[in-house]
């Protein structure tokens, strides 16, 4: 069952200019992105900076308002509901079943509060006036995350990155959403934190039968987390796979380049990698064509003139690349 | 190997006295970077890693210092020892730069934003080469080139905040080997970048190493990057050295725990989709709350009461150009 | 309503989660620290900033006590006293024991210019003593009282107690000053207080809204800054009619100069406001369906409520000194109100200052509370935000 749909999401930040801030061009920070989420699977969203994943996470969630395109989400067993364009009041009774993870455990809970009212505030802001149902299910929620109950009275400052990760996680658990985006949940954490927090992830949606939009730039991570990957460079998804797929046999050769470049733990495995050349194209002006051609070894004409689109190339396989069907991609793995 | 390595460390302690308390960033870290080689240093927040490439070019803040050990660089006029100089004298700052350089993670804020990148290069040459302003722009745009930065006679009068994070990148490094050194730190040098333009760098650094017969000290927290790039790897958990040795045994044959919990828990490429990892129990104990004895003890799946929280084990030889501080190899060898 | 159970929010000193036991060992106790009790462990360590507050604390009580502290009577004026210098105070009596002393004074009419001249009279002593009888005031304004911190023995202190001399009406300058710290450090807070509140609000709906509101608030906080500040206060106090009692100016030139003050504290405000829109926790919070106010007053407000304490601290001084330069100027206050300003009106004058150099003095407790203040704010500052 489809719990997630998005339709040609785009969203546009104005670029503005002089004493009366004209628009004068437009960042086209995510172009046209449709993908699926079925329940209880996982999703990642992968790609570098500035291909525009997290703005796809923040307008899934309507942090942001998209400029156009269709977000259909499915409450329980009822019919899908599209929320891209519904106004903020409207919003409200779906807020609660899709909730979002935060990359920086420092920012993203309050110094202010403690630990107990952190994750009790989207129960109180939901209708739980009782306290001392709040508090069972906070405790219950502090449980679920493997962190002690003496914790309620605690602030931030006083955990370390993994705990507060965790109590964020408890905090998006609260209201029992269907939904979990995570914005690169683990980027900020060392690494044998980051393996304790990926773990209780997979283990919490075996659990509760979540489902997540992982949003991610380090593909050894996500390989752990994903039932399927899409590739985003430049506002667009250039490829979507199952994960196994995607890695051993990439169809873009974005993608192809990205497993390349990431540095593998064995130095017996020092093969010749791809290097890119170039920088990541702007997306306020992007090339003509298919985005990726300028640093595309693989490049021809049609390439420079005409933009592709998403294609079916294998069974499971889409890729955006005019070559997909003809070229023979090395993976890893 | 017989050969006098080019940087020796030996039994370095560098610690921060707080009002709370003494932070023992580095607690007697002993390693040996040597000519032409890679030595990465990997180990988690809190082991000591930036800290202790901060010691060797005496550049700790206060209220850091260093208590104890020896910093032994081979020079042209015969060895020195860097803690013994004053930090801010005439000899450690003509070693700054011309022997030893340093790049950092985060180039935005190590770059001025005030001065452009020519004019930032160009000091260095001015400062160690005593060349005149005209020499330096031309030497500055020859360093640009030769770190791959495309059309560099226009980027020599740039500003830092019109480059990418790639590119500021490729600019340090122009200036970490403006004046020449024969050895290069290099402290998280890919952690802010994608992963592409981290390929880039690496490979740079690669090649240059090639070129220059450079001797780089890498240290990071990936360990693909290591495997990626250094020679001699050495292992870092709470200011320690725990394990040293050659790339390929410590990634095929670890002795010591951390390094193979370390191992199992990194999240690979070449894993099987959807795998669980292996994780290390515990967390990295606050630095005032060391443990006694091992530091690595109250996670060790092998502990062993009495001995490892008792006293530290002293790091001894484990095979060939092996070392391994853990009371487990106590036994083995002499 | 929900926003009052928003605001008594704010002050979250929240009940602790019952049956959660305490912390007991010291590292504990920075764990369950709430932000406020951390600042405060901040602010402590500042030698100076403590030190500070103290003297502020001390400057407040004075001008609470302030006529307690007088020992006559601030407007009663006597022709014959005029520019008597300060006495010098004999803290040992003749036998040696602790028993402060000061002459008398003896006037004796010069018959050149017929005038009386007072000189110190080595024959007569006055003791001094705490809580002694003086002139009639009401303490706080209700009770009435007649007991002074210091005064003489016997007698009058008006007869003979000049610490530190008077002025050319023959009022007693420490008396004037104690009353002076009343109106000078009051209606600084007074002014303080409406600036706040412009302020906050003004400045919060900058931040919060942007856009177009954004926009002109800042555009009208630029024009008021532009304006030259004496010209203005001569323009505005020039047009307060002349025949309003000292109470009504003393309302008026507060509004006066709260109405320039308020400015920096609203760019304070907005600054903050801009900076917490962003912040993820903030965005957690809308995205659990919280309400806008519950959004400000739960979440942003308690983030800059040390900013504003210590942006607070540090606009009072500048309404310290405007008010002493209003004064001074003749713009301000009139006599007989006494303030600061109106005190340092009377040494203007080099020829006055050549007779008595004493006129000068009240400068001295304008100096020490602004530098008090000063110090006080930054340490504020430092403590509610030692990163920024």
């Amino acid at each position: 069952m489809t719990v997630l749909e998005v339709i040609g999401l785009r969203k546009l930040f104005p670029i503005r200019k002089g004493l009366l801030r004209r628009v004068i061009g437009q960042v086209r920070a995510v172009d046209g992105v449709s993908f699926h989420i079925e329940k209880g699977e996982t999703l990642s969203l992968v790609g570098e900076s500035g291909c525009g994943k997290t703005t796809v996470s923040r307008c899934i969630v309507r942090a942001l308002q998209p400029s156009a395109g269709a977000i259909r989400f499915r409450v329980g067993d009822g019919g899908a509901v599209d929320i891209a364009q519904m106004p903020k009041r409207a919003l409200k009774p779906f807020r609660r079943h899709m909730q979002l993870i935060f990359q920086d455990p420092f920012s993203s809970l309050n110094p202010r509060m403690m630990i107990g009212d952190i994750i009790g505030e989207p129960l109180l802001v939901n209708g739980m006036t009782d306290k001392s149902k709040r508090r069972e299910r906070v405790e219950a929620l502090l449980e679920l995350v493997q962190i002690p109950g003496a914790y309620l009275n605690r602030f931030p400052h006083a955990c370390s990155g993994g705990q507060r990760q965790r109590i964020g996680i408890a905090r998006a658990l609260a209201l029992n959403p269907s939904l979990i985006v995570a914005d690169e949940p683990v980027s900020a954490l060392d690494v044998s934190v980051q393996a304790q927090i990926v773990n209780l992830m997979l283990e919490l949606q075996d659990r509760l039968g979540l489902s997540y939009l992982f949003i991610a730039h380090d593909l050894s991570v996500v390989k752990h987390v994903s039932d399927r990957v899409a590739v985003m460079y430049v506002g667009k998804i250039v490829e979507v796979a199952a994960t196994g797929d995607l890695y051993a046999r990439p169809r873009h050769p974005y993608t192809e380049a990205l497993l390349s470049a990431v540095p593998k733990p064995d130095p017996r495995l020092r093969a010749q990698r791809i290097i890119l050349q170039g920088e990541v194209a702007d997306p306020a002006h992007p090339p003509s064509g298919c985005y990726f051609h300028p640093r595309c070894r693989y490049a021809v004409e049609r390439c420079r003139v005409e933009t592709p689109e998403l294609a079916e190339v294998a069974p499971g396989q889409w890729a955006r690349c005019h070559r997909a069907a003809e070229l023979t991609l090395k993976g890893v793995g | 190997m017989a050969e006098t390595p080019i940087l020796a460390v030996q039994g370095l302690k560098t610690y921060y006295h707080q009002d709370e308390g003494v932070v023992r960033a580095v607690d007697g870290a002993s390693f040996a970077l040597r000519a032409g080689r890679t030595l990465g240093i990997v180990g988690e927040s809190g082991c000591g890693k930036s800290v202790s490439a901060r010691s060797i070019l005496r550049i700790v803040e206060r209220p850091g210092r260093i208590e104890a050990g020896s910093i032994v660089l081979q020079r042209a006029g015969g060895a020195v020892d860097l803690a013994r100089l004053d930090a801010e004298g005439r000899e450690m700052r003509a070693i700054r730069g011309a022997e030893i350089a340093l790049i950092f993670q985060e180039p935005m804020t190590s770059l001025s934003a005030y001065y452009t990148v020519g004019n930032q290069i160009g000091e260095i040459i001015r400062l160690h080469k005593g060349v005149h302003k005209a020499a330096a722009r031309k030497r500055a745009i020859e360093l640009l080139a030769m770190v791959g930065i495309p059309r560099p006679e226009r980027r020599v009068d740039e500003y830092p905040f019109q480059l990418s994070g790639g590119l500021r990148q490729r600019v340090m490094i122009a200036m970490a080997l403006a004046a020449e050194p024969r050895i290069l730190i290099a402290d998280e040098p890919t952690t802010a970048l994608d992963v592409t333009t981290q390929a880039q760098i690496l490979d740079l650094l690669r090649g240059l190493q090639k070129q220059r017969g450079l001797a780089i000290i890498l240290i990071t927290h990936d360990m693909g990057v290591i495997a990626e790039m250094a020679d001699d790897v050495v292992v870092m958990y709470l200011g320690r050295v725990i394990e040293c040795g050659p790339v390929d045994a410590i990634f095929h044959a670890p002795k010591h725990p951390y390094t193979k919990a370390l191992l199992r828990s990194i999240p690979s490429i070449l894993a099987r989709p959807r795998d669980k990892l292996a994780t290390i129990s515990g967390s990295i104990p606050h630095p005032y709350d060391r443990p006694t004895g091992c530091p690595y003890h109250p996670r060790c799946a092998d502990f062993m009461p009495g001995r490892c929280d008792v006293a530290m084990p002293a790091m001894r030889a484990a095979g060939a150009d092996r070392e391994v501080s853990c009371f487990l190899y106590e036994e083995v060898g002499a | 309503m929900r926003a009052t159970s928003a605001i008594s929010g704010i002050f979250a000193r929240l009940a602790p989660w019952r049956g959660v036991a305490a912390a007991p060992s010291a590292e504990e106790r920075i764990a369950f620290a709430t932000q406020f009790q951390l600042t405060w462990w901040r602010f402590r360590k500042h030698r100076l900033a403590v030190w500070s507050g103290v003297i502020v604390a001390l400057f407040y009580l004075v001008a609470i006590f302030a006529d307690f502290i007088a020992y006559t009577d601030p407007h009663a004026t006597d022709a014959r006293r005029s520019y008597i210098p300060p006495q010098a105070i004999h803290i040992f009596d003749a036998d040696g024991s602790v028993s402060p002393w000061v002459h008398g004074l003896k006037g004796k009419r010069d018959l050149k210019t017929f005038k009386i001249v007072y000189s110190v009279d080595p024959e007569s002593k006055l003791y001094l003593r705490f809580f002694a009888e003086g002139y009639r005031y009401d303490l706080f304004g209700l009770i009435p009282t007649t007991t002074h911190l210091i005064g003489v023995a016997d007698g009058n202190a008006e007869d003979g107690l000049y610490l530190l001399g008077t002025d050319l009406l023959g009022r007693d300058l420490w008396s004037r000053i104690a009353v002076a710290t009343r109106i000078s450090l009051f209606i600084g807070l007074a002014g303080v207080m409406v600036s706040l509140f412009l302020g906050v609000l003004l400045g919060g709906i900058s931040g919060l809204y942007g856009g177009t509101i954004d926009t002109l608030i800042q555009r009208l906080i630029e024009v008021i800054r532009s304006i030259p500040t004496i010209p203005l206060w001569m323009g505005l106090a020039a047009a307060l009619p002349n025949d309003w009692t000292t109470t009504q100016i003393y309302f008026a030139i507060t509004v006066i100069i709260s109405f320039i003050g308020w400015t920096d504290l609203a760019r304070v405000v907005r600054g903050r406001f801009l900076a917490l829109r962003g912040e993820d926790f903030v965005t957690a919070a809308e995205l659990a369906g919280a309400s806008r106010m519950r959004i400000i007053f739960r979440h942003m407000l308690p983030s800059f409520l040390s900013h504003i304490i210590a942006a607070t601290s540090l606009a009072l001084p500048a309404m310290i000194i405007s008010e002493t330069s209003l004064s001074f100027l003749g713009l301000g206050l009139r006599p007989p109100a006494i303030s600061w300003g109106i005190l340092l009106q009377d040494a203007q004058n080099i020829q006055t200052l050549g007779i008595a150099p004493w006129l000068l003095v009240s400068a001295v407790p304008v100096i020490v509370i602004i530098l008090a203040f000063n110090f006080l704010g930054d340490g504020l500052r430092d403590a509610a935000d030692p990163y920024g």
